[in-house]
């Protein structure tokens, strides 16, 4: 017997950010605080009725500092999500589940972050990780870049994917960037002719395949469907979420399974499709992980938009910009608007189902957002 | 250079490794191979295991030619190339490393316009590491 549902059970009715930057002059406490309320104000929602928070394991800003500074009420349900940006849309998905189970009334998720904060490993050799980087770090395979940069190249062995269906994601966002004045690449155009003679970062993976470094803070609040109603903003629904970790999954260096090019985002659609009332025919906007422009084709085809291997010709004839088969990234995305860790796409997926993006795909009712691909990740489904 | 930071399923790897052995984990009781390492089979669950001795040959699944910013000693090196090996004996196990001139060559003692996905190559072994040879 179904119980309540999680189906539209839940909204998003607030969001908030600071300004991108590559470089911000307050520490990233004081940035979390300044998102979650702007995020409040805008949902129209006092600091004290707030009873639930998610958040990312990576965050420096822990529930217990950003309660006390704004003045949170009693905390029922609080929630970290692992894996980097592959927790991006878990928190969001988490308190949605919450509120759902009747755990708690007012949700806020948030993600605060500075160039250089938090473990980077890759940048130290005093600081190593266990298992699996005794696997892969000793022989140079140090960054993300060269971990996804591995499964890039196979990509683009087995299934014909070439650098212009990589410049195609690069573009797309770019363009999208240029529309965004909160973008940190507002007025920086990109040209074909940029992406092809940039310097390499790992080959096959050049400058403008890698996202952003970027200093900045994003919340959204989520209530209720009934509480929705009486908020300042058009409700945006969760329609559906999901978060995916599949069976023999290494993580960000998935070279060890059956067939290592389906990966997280496969698990993550399966139960999205699932439990929702649409398609992927359906799908108005995407905002698709980008930390590198490759995530985006492979996300591409696991979510269901095209075929196995047919992710890189997808994004030929337009096909991701203003008026193409599917418009991604409205707002630059973590290539060109900022790099967040994901949720600035959580807060454009907003902003295009109340209509007011600063590249709108016109009319649309219906988002999908996702997190981090190749690393154990998660997904939203929003509705108008 | 980094070194491997081991764990307890991974050591015996590294101590074979040492001796210029290329071993992989198999399950004791169903004898299917895995790697990375780990306590118990994802097929039948037993914590028995052995470290059955493969051959060495195999072929390039994928590569990457890392550029700087990168920790120095691999900087000095850079661009390097990094190989995805899948085995032989099983094109399900990978192992990550380099593909050198010869034992103990340089990161970048191959040029990576000769690197090709499918290459035959063959392990050898150098100061605990191994390192892959065009075969
Ligand atoms: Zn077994």
């Amino acid at each position: 017997m179904a119980g309540p549902g999680f189906k539209d059970a839940t909204a998003v009715v607030g969001i908030g950010q600071t300004a991108f930057a590559k470089h911000l002059p307050e520490d990233e406490r004081t940035l979390a605080c300044r998102a979650v309320l702007a995020a409040l104000d805008d949902a129209g929602i006092a600091p004290g009725e707030v009873d639930a928070v998610a958040s990312y394991t990576m965050e420096e800003t822990d529930e217990v500092e950003l309660a006390k500074a704004v003045g949170f009420g009693d905390l029922t349900f609080f929630s970290k999500v692992g894996y980097g940006g592959g927790g991006s849309c878990a928190t969001v998905a988490h308190l949605a589940a919450a509120i759902a189970a009747g755990q708690a009334t007012v949700g806020v998720a948030w993600r605060s972050r500075k160039r250089g904060s938090g473990p980077r490993p890759w940048t130290n050799t005093a600081v190593q990780l266990p298992t699996p980087a005794q696997w892969t770090r000793p022989f140079g395979l140090l960054r993300p870049a060269d971990e996804i940069a591995m499964l890039t190249r196979r990509y683009m062995h087995e299934y014909g994917v070439t650098r212009d269906h990589l410049f195609n994601v690069a573009l797309a966002c770019r363009n999208r960037a240029n529309q965004n004045p909160a973008a940190v690449m507002y007025e920086r155009p990109l040209t074909r002719e940029m992406y092809m003679t940039s310097r390499w970062i790992s080959e096959p993976l050049c400058l403008y395949d890698n996202c952003l470094e970027t200093d900045g803070a994003l919340a959204c609040v989520i209530v209720g469907r009934e509480r929705a109603r009486d908020c300042a903003r058009q409700p945006v629904y969760v329609h559906a979420a999901a978060q995916g970790l599949p069976a023999q999954h290494h993580g960000m260096v998935n070279y060890w399974n059956d067939d290592p090019l389906t990966g997280p985002a496969w698990t993550a659609a399966r139960h999205l499709w699932k439990h929702a009332d649409i398609t992927p025919d359906d799908v108005d906007v995407a905002q698709i992980y980008d930390a590198f422009t490759a995530l985006i084709p492979l996300s591409l085809e696991g979510y269901g938009f095209c075929a196995r291997g047919e992710g890189g010709a997808f994004t030929e004839q337009g096909a991701l910009e203003t008026g193409g088969r599917l418009p991604v990234n409205t707002g630059g995305g973590g290539l060109s608007e900022a790099y967040v860790h994901g949720f600035n796409l959580i807060n454009e997926g907003v902003k295009q189902l109340r209509g007011t993006s600063t590249a709108q795909v016109p009319g649309a009712a219906t988002c999908l957002v996702t997190a981090g691909e190749g690393v154990p990740t998660s997904a939203l489904l929003l509705r108008s | 250079m980094l070194i491997p930071v081991t764990d307890t399923a991974g050591a015996p790897f590294w101590e074979y490794a040492d001796r210029g052995e290329l071993r992989v984990q198999a399950c004791g009781d169903c004898g299917v191979l895995r790697f990375p390492p780990r306590p118990c089979c994802p097929h039948c669950q037993s914590f028995a295991s052995e470290w059955r001795p493969v051959s060495g040959r195999g072929r390039v699944w994928s590569f990457v030619v890392p550029h700087p910013p990168l920790l120095p000693d691999y900087a000095e090196q850079a661009p390097y190339n990094v190989v995805v090996v899948e085995l032989a004996e099983d094109p399900g196990i990978r192992l990550v490393g380099n593909l050198v001139s010869g034992p103990g060559a340089r990161l970048d003692s191959v040029d990576p316009a000769r690197i090709r996905i499918g290459a035959r190559v063959q392990a050898v072994f150098s100061g605990g590491l191994p390192q892959w040879v065009l075969a």
